[in-house]
């Protein structure tokens, strides 16, 4: 629980006394809390368990279930109250186990279960339920309730994912106080009354919530379960290891859980500098992806144009002759590694190993989308300081679309703890309700921006207030990222002491770029690819073609690059233009560790058999290296960690043995010092009747993750075109039809639809949607991109 | 049926305004929309929500909390007869009874004609009155069935069309206050003194 911060000075005779220590005594023993702690929290402390249903140590109380009930000596005698609402006070004397609170306990239970059907053998819940369990340990174990009990239609969907049975809802408030509370989408509530009080939805408005995974997990019976895992597993039948998500660069701590080598779920843990227990349901359900069908198992060689199965020396030693006829012909520098970022950090580190012994500086983790990798030379920020800094500046993406559960903790940063959120966007996202200013800019505007409003005098007066912490990433594909990084330094000058949370979303582009996978730029080895200056051109889980966020470069470079080598878990558009396909082993499949975006190293844990004959990247770089004859040194991933830690200064810090003490991580070190502002690059004016474009990413998408996971894959919105309503009124297209968008090179036709959040003059695009081809609009070299848009 | 009307989309601005906080004037919202249409429409708590500034979950949760909400169209009048203890010992099932078949509907249905809905109610705080019922929220008390004719009869001749307004008609709740009567709320947080009655004499 959050407690109060306190200032005691510590004098050097004197022990610090802390005026927030209180002392209480639980059956009878002293146990030392906080004031302001509730009386549950303590006794969870010293062991001494009470049952509940509603209270969840993430969210604010509501004494809904009554099960906590405790007896505390009051001036009349003993008093029973809930556990969960009452906060503790010095000398306060508790008891949890009178026979008075036991048929307290027994009591509510026996209430609870007069209405609930009592349908565990074919419920999920049955076997980690906390009613059934405490139906056990804390109930009468017998009902004196005989007559018909209270009939709803069986499970309702109440999302495209979550189903609802209100037979078996005991109304504990936990659902529709996460959606309230904590995700800030207030699409479930209680309706009715009484007997009749049961949770629903909107008449046709689904509890479509990016967190809606959430209520599945802290539901304290089978009321919501959800579609990707219903009737799939037992609970007793599944076996689980600690992990690290890193569908995003958030990092959120998971258990992985599977059920005959079958990867069946991931459940949030409660990780206290990361996700607090929360996971975004992107997240939660792309274990589909890891089992779909889609997978790649085989490596694939092409011949005459078709790609045949091969077995893995021979691929591998196809690989390794493409490298050394590109060496031989071109030198290092015709040979290009792109990608790193979806994997492990020791997959990384052993790829630019071995770009470092083949001599090529060729080599980024990053496809463009990105910023460049000076912005870690900021004094860097963790999560924890970012959600507890008195201000927020926001210079980039949208957080709830590209990192959702960071969007989370500054929601709840903004709505509980009173920091103050500074944002600047080429469009409103996600935080723009809870923030206290947002200066929309055109693209390109966004030094402008920073200093007019930083100059404010009443945004002086707030950033003097405390800590400030700008979080930074790219907001706009469309836009050179150079942008980002002047305002950044525009920010530091007028803050100099705030300090900086990149928010790259790659799931281990920090990992990748610490272990040396960024030294050089995608944009630049691309434009080479595409000048024939490449030969060899290796690609780690790297799909340029749908990632690079212009189309036409890509394109020109995938054609020109003689020969291409694609490790993957799917075949993606580039790989498919590749000689050689290696299948990769996927999340689950691999042991390593991985760097989430404030720098923290976290153990990732296999838990299923690798696909097919799919193998992780770092083994696929050792024998590549092998076939080359250069010899990395290392055997096992744990002799590439230790070789990383040894050589990558940023890494210097950790070992093994401080990962495993800590499931919570270990923050890397901060290296280098602030870069040199660049000078703000010139703004090219916009010409009358075309838009400014801003292209940035929704939370599903057409990515390998969400196209293979089916729960996920309908819930990409679509590729269209978003003007301001009252820019599509000057356009005269009626929302929903095709307009064409002509870009400097070429034109595309795309459906218009109107968003009151997009600012007016600028046109935006969601990126990477399935059918999209924003990509053919965006020029990678030109600062800002603009559309034209026509009626057709 | 429909969002707000743009004449009550100004009332509606206004009672929000007498509120510190939007959200607060979410059920005088739907007694305005109750009275718009004779009941709550799904598209009026969207309206609602987007006026206050709610999601329409919350609006249809709170909405749903009173029975005197309706969110399907009932007829012009509303009868409630009173099931409870003394209604009941007094008759109140045979009335019903009466009522169904005079009606020719069952309990909870609306006549063909769209003029009565009939409906079971709790306790009316009329008990020495009993058997009694509500018209639109109007008592009739010691009702018999010939009493229930007859005023059946009256309702479908319009001769209770003064003392009786259709349902959803807002007569008791001020919706329009003078500026010299409104008490000008502030939030909580915001409150620094003592209420402008209390003179700190009075004893609480
Ligand atoms: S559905 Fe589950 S979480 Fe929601 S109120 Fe019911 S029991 Fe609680
Ligand atoms: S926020 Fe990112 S790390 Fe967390 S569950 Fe979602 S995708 Fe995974
Ligand atoms: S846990 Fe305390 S009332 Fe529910
Ligand atoms: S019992 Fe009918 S009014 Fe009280």
């Amino acid at each position: 629980m959050t407690s109060t911060e306190t200032n005691v000075t510590s004098d050097e005779n004197q022990p610090p006394v802390d005026p927030n220590a209180v002392t209480i005594s639980i059956n009878g023993r002293q146990v030392a809390a906080r004031k302001g702690e509730l009386i549950i929290a303590a006794a969870d402390r010293s062991g001494d368990y009470i049952p509940r249903f509603c209270y969840h140590p993430r969210m604010s109380p509501v004494g809904m279930c009554r099960q906590c009930l405790v007896e505390v000596e009051g001036p009349r005698g003993p008093m029973m109250v809930v556990s969960c609402m009452t906060p503790v006070a010095d000398g306060q004397i508790v008891r949890t186990d009178t026979p008075q609170v036991k048929r307290a306990h027994e009591g509510i239970l026996e209430l609870l279960l007069a209405n609930h059907p009592l349908d565990c053998p074919v419920c999920d819940k049955g076997g980690e339920c906390p009613l059934q369990d405490q139906a056990f340990s804390h109930g009468p174990g017998e009902s004196r309730f005989v007559e018909e009990k209270r009939h709803y239609e069986k499970p309702i969907p109440i999302s495209d994912i979550v189903l609802l049975d209100r037979e078996r809802c005991i109304l504990c408030d936990r659902c529709t106080r996460f959606a309230d509370e904590v995700a800030g989408d207030a699409l479930i509530h209680f309706t009715s009354r009484g007997n009749n009080t049961q949770v629903l939805t909107f008449p046709d408005e689904p509890f479509s919530s990016y967190f809606s995974g959430n209520t599945v997990q802290i539901c304290p019976v089978g009321a919501l379960t959800a579609k990707p895992y219903r009737f799939k597993a037992r609970p007793w039948d599944l076996e689980k290891v600690e992990s690290t998500c890193t569908t995003c660069s958030v990092g959120c701590r998971i258990t992985v859980e599977s059920s005959r080598d079958q990867l069946l779920r991931y459940q949030g843990v409660d990780s206290d500098p990361v996700n607090w227990s929360w996971l975004c349901d992107k997240g939660r359900f792309n274990f589909e992806a890891v089992a779909s069908d889609a997978r790649l198992e085989q490596p694939l060689i092409k011949r005459d144009g078709q790609f045949v199965e091969a077995d893995w020396s021979t691929a591998l030693r196809a690989a390794a002759a493409l490298v050394s006829s590109a060496l031989r012909d071109g030198g290092a520098g015709s040979v290009a590694i792109l990608g790193g970022a979806r994997g492990t950090n020791e997959d990384a580190y052993a790829w630019s190993r071995l770009a470092r012994a083949l001599g090529t500086s060729n080599v980024d983790a990053q496809l463009g989308d990105g910023l460049p990798s000076t912005v870690f030379a900021y004094p860097q920020a963790t999560i924890d300081e970012a959600a507890n800094a008195s201000t927020v500046i926001l210079l980039g993406p949208d957080l709830k679309e590209e990192l959702p559960v960071l969007h989370l903790r500054l929601r709840d940063a903004s709505e509980k703890r009173r920091s103050k959120i500074v944002e600047f966007g080429a469009k409103e996202s996600g935080l723009t309700r809870y923030a206290w200013k947002h200066t929309g800019h055109e693209p390109g505007q966004q030094v402008a921006a920073v200093r007019s409003t930083l100059t404010e005098t009443s945004v002086v007066s707030q950033l003097g207030k405390g800590s400030v912490v700008v979080v930074v990433g790219r907001g706009n594909l469309a836009e050179s990222p150079e942008f980002t990084m002047s305002a950044l330094a525009a920010v530091m000058e007028l803050v100099p002491n705030a300090k900086v949370l990149p928010v790259l979303r790659r799931g281990n582009v920090r990992g990748a770029l610490s272990a040396g996978m960024g030294s050089g730029s995608a944009a630049e080895i691309l434009e080479r690819a595409a000048a024939g200056k490449i030969n060899c051109l290796v690609l780690v889980g790297a799909d340029p073609l749908a990632d690079f966020p212009d189309a036409d470069l890509a394109r020109r470079a995938l054609t020109a690059v003689p020969n291409i080598v694609s490790l993957d878990t799917f075949m993606t558009t580039s790989s498919s233009q590749a000689q050689i396909v290696l299948p990769a082993a996927a999340f689950g499949e691999k042991d390593g560790t991985t760097t989430n975006l404030e720098g923290r190293v976290s153990q990732l844990s296999r838990k299923v058999t690798t696909r097919g004959t799919s193998r992780p990247d770092w083994m696929v770089a050792v024998e590549l290296a092998d076939l080359l004859d250069i010899d990395l040194g290392v055997g096992s991933v744990h002799d590439v960690f230790d070789q990383m830690v040894t050589t990558q200064s940023a890494f210097r810090p950790i070992d093994r043995s401080a990962i495993k003490a800590s499931p919570d991580g270990v923050l890397l070190a901060h290296v280098g010092s602030a870069p040199i502002a660049s000078p703000v690059p010139e703004v090219p004016e916009r010409a009358g009747f075309s838009y400014r474009l801003v292209v940035s990413r929704k939370l599903y998408d057409a990515g390998q993750n969400v196209a293979n996971s089916p729960s996920l894959a309908s819930l990409a919105p679509g590729s269209a075109i978003y003007l301001h309503p009252l820019d599509l009124d000057r356009l005269g297209a009626p929302a929903g039809s095709n307009v064409k968008a002509i870009g400097a090179r070429t034109s595309v036709v795309m459906r218009v639809e109107a968003d009151a959040s997009v600012h007016r003059g600028t046109a935006w695009v969601p990126w990477n949607q399935p059918g999209g081809k924003v990509g053919e609009l965006i020029d990678a070299s030109a600062l800002v991109n603009d559309v034209r848009l026509e009626n057709i | 049926m429909a969002r707000l009307t743009e004449e009550n989309v100004r009332l509606a601005r206004e009672i929000i305004a007498r509120y510190p906080r939007a959200r607060s004037a979410t059920i005088p919202l739907l007694h305005l929309a109750q009275q718009q249409d004779g009941y709550v429409s799904n598209d009026a708590m969207v309206h609602i929500g987007e006026l206050v500034g709610a999601t329409s979950a919350e609006v249809f949760g709170t909405a749903s909390f009173y029975e005197m909400f309706k969110f399907e169209p009932v007829g012009k009048y509303l009868v409630n007869i009173c099931g409870t203890m003394s209604c009941a010992l007094m008759g109140a099932d045979e009335l019903i009874h009466h009522a169904e078949h005079a009606l020719d509907v069952k309990l909870g249905g609306t006549t063909d004609d769209g003029l009565i809905t009939l409906e079971r109610a709790e306790c009316q705080a009329a008990c020495t009155e009993a058997p009694c019922l509500q018209v639109n929220y109007r008592y009739r008390f010691r009702v018999t069935n010939e009493s229930f004719d007859r005023l059946v009869d009256d309702l479908r001749a319009g001769r209770l069309d003064a003392e009786i307004p259709p349902h959803g008609t807002v007569a008791r709740v001020r919706q329009r206050v003078s500026a010299d009567r409104i008490v000008g709320a502030v939030a909580p947080e915001d409150v620094t003194d003592g209420p402008t009655w209390f003179d700190g004499k009075a004893a609480l």
